[in-house]
Parts: C-alpha cells; structure tokens; sequence
C-alpha cells in the first residue's frame, strides 16, 4: 500500500474527524452570534420553497440509509431479518429515490444561488463551497448507486467500505478495506469527510441546531436577572 | 395571583401631526447598520393604508397571532408539531418577503462628484443596498404617507374590509389618522411563543421582549408569529431582530428615544402590575369584542392594599409599586377608558395602547353648530359611524361602543376646558353623560394637553447595579456587538470605550453598564416561581387618601404643584391676545382649525 492510500483512508479521515470535533467546540464557545440556518428565503422565497423541500425532505431519509447501510453491520441486518437481496432493493430503490430528490433540490437551489444576484451577492465563499461541494457528493453518491452498483454487481460496500468506516471508530483503521473499492465511492466517501471538516465552520451548523424541544417547552418564556447577592 | 410589571406605552393619537421624528431618532440610535437598513423598528403609518409591511394586518396572508382552535388557544400559523411535521421549518409559507417591506436602496453620490465635463448635469441614481445594481423604485418606507396613491391603496387596507362598501368613498375623502407604530411588548407575544430555539423572551421585571442574538438561530417563526409584524429579519447576521424598548434608557429611568423626541408630545410612559396567571384565561376570550374588557382586567388597581400586598411578595419594589400609582398609562387606559389597545383580535394582548383621534372627526361636527350647541357634539359622533367603525376595527375588534365613549369623554373634555378658559358658564351635570368629574377632567387635560414630561414619563429605574454582570450579556439582550455588525467588540464581550460610545449615541441617559441580564432562569407562564429579590420594607406611601377619584393626588411630580398657578396665568395671557387679534376666544380657531376640514 502507497502512502497515499494511507493518507487517503487512515490520516486524512482522522484528521476531518478531528477538525469536525474541535472546531465545533471552539465555534460554540466563541461565536453564537453567526450560528443560524442562514435562510435566504427573506429574499427569495418561490425557488426557495421547492428546492429547500426537496433537499431537506431527501437528504433526512438518505442519511439515515447511510447509517443503516455504514453503521450497521451486514450480520446484525441478516439477522434481524434483512437478507441481502432487500437490503439491496432497499438501497437502490428507495435511496435511489431520495437520492434524486435531494439532487434535484440541490440542483435548484445552486441554480438558485448563482443565478440570482440578491442571493449571490449575500452568499459568503462559505455558502458557496458548502454549496458546490454538497452538489458534487450528491451527484457522485446518486451515480454511485445507480451507475456503479449496477456495473459492478460483485462489489458490496458493506463488506468493504463500511467495514473500513466502523473500523476508523474502534481506532483500528485498515485501507486496505479501501485500496479496491470503485473510484465513485472512493470520491464519495473522500468529499464525504472533506465536508465534515468544513462543517463546524460554515451554515451547516445548524444541523445541530434542529428544535426538538420547541414540541415540549412551554408557549411563553420569562428570563430573570440575576442579582448580586 | 402572580403579580408582574412592566413598563407599558399609549399614545395619543390625537396629536399624531406624523412627522415621523419617532422613526428617524430610532433609526439612527438602532438599526443604522448592514443589514438593517429596512428595518423600522418604529414606523408612522397613514390609515387607511396597507401599512409597513404591505398589507401586514391581513392575517390571512401572514397567519399572525393566535386563534381559538375548539377553545383552546393556538399560533394562527400552526401547533408546534404542525410546524415540525410539514416541514415549515424549511419553508416558511406564510413569511414575509423583503419586497413585502422594502428593497433597500442608497443613491450613486460618488456619481455627482467624479463626473468630468459633460453635457448634462449628472445625476446620483439609486442602487439596490443589497445587489448593489442600479434599481427602479417601486416602494418604499411610507411610500403612502399622507395618503399618496391613497384611492388605490385605502381601499385594500383590511380594516376597510369590514366596512360596508357605500360608504367608503365619503369616508376616504374625509379622515385620515398617522398610525405611529412600535414592538407592542405583549402579554403573551406570538413571537415568543413561535421561536423554536427559546431565543425571544419576555423580561420578568418590566415585560421587554427581546431577541437573544446568541440563541437566535434563524429559524425565521418569530416573523410570521408577530401579528404586528415587528420582528425583523436582518438579512445580513440571518438573525432576527426588534425593538427593544430602549431598555438601557428604561432601566435608568428615561424614556424610549420615540417617546423622548416626540414632537407632539403625544407619548406616555409607565408602570401597569397584571395578574400573569390570568394571561392565558385572558387572551382566549371566546368573543372577539370581549377581548378588549379581558384585557382591561388583567390590570390590577395599584392603589388596592391587597394587591399592593402581593406585589411586594412578588418582588416588585416599592419604587415600582409607586411607578405603578402615579402612571399616566394606567389612568389612560384604566381610569379613564381613553385608551385602546392594537387589534387585540390578534389575541396576543398588546402593550402598546392608542387613544382615539378625535380632531380629524371634530370639524365634521364644528360644522353641525356644536359650538352654539354643545351637545350637538354626541349626535355628531353618532353620525360619524365609518370612521368610529374603522377605528374600532383597528382597536376594540369592531365594538365601536367604547370608542364611541372615549371620544364623547374627550370632546366633552374640550368643551368644558373651553368654556373654562374662557370664563364661560358651564353646567357641570352634563358631565355626568361622559361619567367624569369637573376634577377628572382637568386631571385629564392636564395629562393630555399639558402633557408635561414628569406626568408622561413615570419610569421607575431598574437599579442595574444591583445585578450580576449584565454587560457581558449583551448579546442575549437583543443586541449583540459582535462580529459583522458594525459594532465590532473586543474579545470575551468586553468592549473598549469607543464602541460603547458608538452603541450609545442617541442613548443620552444609558448609564454605562445598563444593559443586558444573565439567563438565569426560564419560566413558563403559568410557573409560580417567586423572584427571590426581595424588596426594601420601607413604607409605601399611599397616595389614595383625600382624592375622591384617585387621579394622580399623590403625584411626586415637583411639576404638579408648580402647574396650576401657571396655567390661569397662560390662558388669561392667550386669552387676552386672541381677543386683542380678532375679538374671539382663540381655542376654537387653534384646536381645530385648518387643515382636516375638506
């Protein structure tokens, strides 16, 4: 195995792991301020109502197919009942689907964010990078799964990559899981944690964000001074 | 009961001459800045119109506020699970654009000074602030002031809806009202309730709502929420953004800078003590009409040992207690029935409270001989059913009677200060008709007319030293000096003297460290939390006793005592001059003459 392969599967996905962490933790203690969803809807809401929907409609389900397919182990699927050849409908068909849902809401929405110069003039180089990128992994994960899978019937990225991926996670990291695998995953998973790197610094943030307790909290909030005692 | 202040505002429309004085002063002390140049925390609005943003009282569009949803109390623009479910969190549906306001614009001045020889003068053209293009204007900030475009415009303002259509031709040619319009700071705020991340919150010791720019994530709710469409979306920090009430000057005693650099005076500032447990049962008044009664009684009379008694318990303190006797905001709206709340249809019982216009209405009846015959003067305002229809529909939900009541009580009000003043005989029993005494009525005028500063503004202070660091906090306190706004901070949230200077200008009386507060605590309504602050004993002084109608006798005023030796003196004086110019009293002429009448 080369150094690059090394670099490529071991040291480069460690570092964008530590970056994601640390850079969050520095970015939450140091600027609440510019942590927002960033909307643009202020300025521009018909583009924005389609392509935000299908983006964020898709993108939810195709994460989630992501965990199931990366996090869970092939053997704990089997034996919950999930042989091969649903896993395999399931991925292609229904991640299928909402892979292209999300493309084209991202397709709309960076048409959208070069074509209009209000939006355009407000975006930061941030937005824009976190733009093109999310583009090109969407596109190369949607060819991935239609393209690639049906090229290459033999391959199985859950016997590879995400053995290889919960490896990095019990710190015993092995590219050789990788060296083979086709270049659209290779490329897919390489952006994959580019972005992860980017995300503590860039709107993504608001990910974490999601107000899961707005359902419980109560309609109306006081906030009382302190006093000196 | 759980007793709670807050500092409550009415403005008197009356005396509205809409010079927009409000708007500008505030501008320049709060919303100078990228991204907030289209943002008016004040704005003077002309009715009829459709106002800033278009249209904002169609709740249709915007789905502010709250409804009755089988009895119970609910956001207009969906449960907070409805929200989440459908995706709204994604796109807004029901939020305003910033065409809806505005496109901000400045002009190419640079233009005017590099031009070199040419044929034609040049010219400084607009240029969109936020594409930087060249643009055409198509709107902008009070595009319909005085009524400009007003037989396009006054018609789809919603208030007119309700008013049958025959009569809405006569009525635009014969009323117009300036509409000043700030954050109503309502008891329970649509926008507090809409904000996903907890960020909007009312304060516990005067009832300000702010944004906490640090908890702010930009989920955009509070926007659709505010059914007075008075929190703003600043398209630069992707936060949003409100009034705040000025409350570096409130804490220290001093009036919003809008009431401060009123022209007309026409502003009032004060202490109002509620019952915060009844504000839920309050603001789901089946009957829309009866919402404006609710409102009233949440108000507890600050001159009742028994609930003088539970504030202190409550922690209010005694200098507040007496904020909340001498205010002139709890005799507007309380004692005399003079002023009205905006729209409390939105239900979400607004702070902001308006007396009627009468003057626009005046000349109407000056011409129906009420001069010779006073009492002409209630027939009149009978008559004048659109506009009192139309001003019922913006303050009482429709229910023209106490409108109808509030402008006989100032018409009779003018009547007898006239005759007053001019030593004519006045039979004091037709002052029963209006339900006021002779007293009550120069108490009144001397709030409404004389309108001096001490008996406008009753602000007690915050005593801000009292409390733990609130200069670090300025973020949470709706104003954050942080990164891309032009407020640039040092580190750790302490700032040097320069910028504190910056966000100061137009703050005169902000005492250096007024400012924020720590999140301590976050309380749902209904919590029976006490504060923990507990008040000095020293004694309350009463200031009920000996003063049969409870109007202001306990005033600690220095300005009161001086007042009644000079007033005789100042209307013999106008007196005297109007009758050596042209023989007659000059009142009817000054007070009403001019510029209403067709």
């Amino acid at each position: 195995m080369s150094f690059l392969d090394q670099f490529l599967w071991v040291i480069f996905p460690y570092v964008c792991i530590v970056i994601f962490i640390i850079g969050h933790i520095i970015r939450y203690r140091n600027d609440q301020f510019s942590w927002t969803a960033k909307s643009s809807e202020f300025i521009e809401k018909k583009q924005l109502m389609i392509g935000s929907l299908l983006f964020h409609l898709g993108i939810i389900p195709v994460i989630l197919g992501h965990f199931a397919g990366l996090v869970i182990p092939r053997e704990w699927m089997h034996s919950l009942g999930v042989s091969d050849h649903l896993y395999h409908i399931g991925a292609v068909y229904i991640g299928g689907l909402f892979g292209i849902m999300t493309l084209a809401g991202m397709l709309i929405l960076t048409f959208r964010r070069f074509s209009l110069k209000s939006v355009r003039r407000l975006s930061s180089a941030s937005d824009l990078i976190v733009n093109v990128l999310l583009l090109f992994i969407i596109i190369v994960g949607v060819y991935a799964t239609f393209f690639t899978n049906a090229a290459n019937p033999d391959f199985d990225y859950r016997q590879t990559i995400s053995v290889w991926f919960r490896n990095l996670f019990i710190l015993q990291p092995n590219a050789a899981y990788m060296v083979n695998v086709p270049i659209s995953f290779q490329l897919h998973v390489i952006t994959g944690f580019l972005i992860f790197a980017f995300w503590p610094f860039t709107r993504l943030v608001h990910v974490w964000s999601v107000p899961f307790n707005y359902s419980r909290r109560s309609y109306i909030l006081y906030r009382k001074n302190e006093r000196v005692s | 009961m759980k007793i709670k202040a807050q500092i409550a505002m009415v403005m008197n429309l009356d005396k509205c001459i809409g010079c927009h004085t409000c708007s500008i002063t505030c501008k320049t002390a709060w919303t100078n800045r990228p991204g907030a140049e289209y943002i008016w925390f004040n704005n003077v609005e002309t009715k009829p119109g459709i106002g800033y943003p278009k249209k904002w009282e169609d709740q249709d569009i915007y789905k502010g506020g709250w409804e009755l949803r089988k009895g119970k109390l609910e956001l207009k623009a969906g449960t907070k699970l409805n929200k989440m479910a459908w995706g709204k969190i994604f796109y807004n549906p029901d939020m305003p654009e910033i065409k809806d306001f505005y496109e901000p614009w400045t002009y190419d001045y640079e233009n005017l000074t590099l031009t070199g020889e040419v044929q034609h003068s040049p010219v400084a053209r607009p240029k969109s602030v936020i594409t930087g293009e060249r643009m055409d204007v198509q709107w902008g900030p009070n595009w319909e002031d005085d009524l400009a475009g007003g037989h396009v415009i006054g018609p789809q303002d919603p208030n007119m809806k309700k008013i049958e259509e025959e009569i809405k031709f006569s009525f635009e040619q014969a009323f117009m009202v300036y509409l000043p319009r700030i954050c109503e700071h309502c008891l329970n705020p649509g926008c507090v309730a809409s904000c996903p991340s907890g960020a909007m919150y009312k304060r516990d010791e005067d009832g300000i709502v702010l944004v906490d720019q640090e908890a702010c994530r930009g989920w955009r709710y509070c926007t659709t929420g505010c059914p007075y469409k008075k929190v703003y979306f600043n398209w630069k920090t992707n936060k949003a953004e409100k009034c705040t009430f000025c409350y570096p000057r409130i804490e220290s005693g001093t009036p919003t800078i809008c009431s401060e650099t009123c022209v007309g005076r026409l502003r009032y500032l004060g202490v109002l003590l509620y019952d915060a447990d009844k504000v839920l049962e309050a603001a789901s008044t089946e009957d829309e009409k009866g919402l404006y009664q609710a409102h009233c009684d949440l108000f507890l009379d600050p001159h009742d040992p028994a609930v003088i008694e539970q504030a202190r318990k409550d922690g209010i303190s005694e200098e507040w207690i007496e904020g909340a006797q001498n205010s002139p905001v709890y005799k507007l709206a309380i004692e005399y029935k003079l002023a009205f709340p905006l729209h409390p249809e939105y239900r979400t019982l607004p702070m902001v409270w308006y007396v009627p216009p009468l003057s626009p209405i005046m000349n109407y009846f000056e011409g129906k001989d009420s001069i010779n015959n006073p009492d002409m003067i209630f027939p009149a305002i009978e008559e004048m059913r659109v506009p009192i229809d139309y001003l019922a529909n913006l303050l009482t939900a429709g229910d023209a009677k106490p409108v109808k009541e509030a402008l006989q009580k100032m018409a009779m009000m003018r009547m007898y200060m006239r005759a007053d003043s001019s030593g004519k005989q006045f039979d004091e029993k037709r002052l029963e008709q209006v339900g006021l005494t002779a007293n009550q009525i120069k108490q009144m005028y001397r709030l409404l007319s004389i309108a001096k500063y001490d008996d406008r503004y009753v602000i007690p202070k915050s005593h801000r030293e009292n409390y733990v660091d609130p200069y670090h906090a300025q973020g949470i306190a709706g104003f954050e000096m942080g990164n891309n706004v032009s407020y640039v901070g040092t580190e750790n949230g302490n700032f040097n003297n320069n910028t504190m200077m910056d966000f100061s200008a137009g703050c005169s009386g902000c005492s250096v460290g007024s400012s924020a507060m720590a999140p301590v605590m976050a309380t749902s309504t209904g919590c029976g939390d006490g504060c923990g602050c507990s008040s000095s004993p020293t004694p309350i002084q009463s200031s009920s006793g000996g003063c049969g109608d409870g109007c202001g006798c306990g005033s600690t005023n220095t300005t009161v005592t001086a007042e009644p030796s000079f007033i005789p003196k100042l209307t013999t004086m106008l007196k005297k001059t109007g009758e050596q110019l042209s023989g007659k009293p000059v009142f009817e002429e000054n007070f009403y003459g001019g510029i209403w009448r067709d």
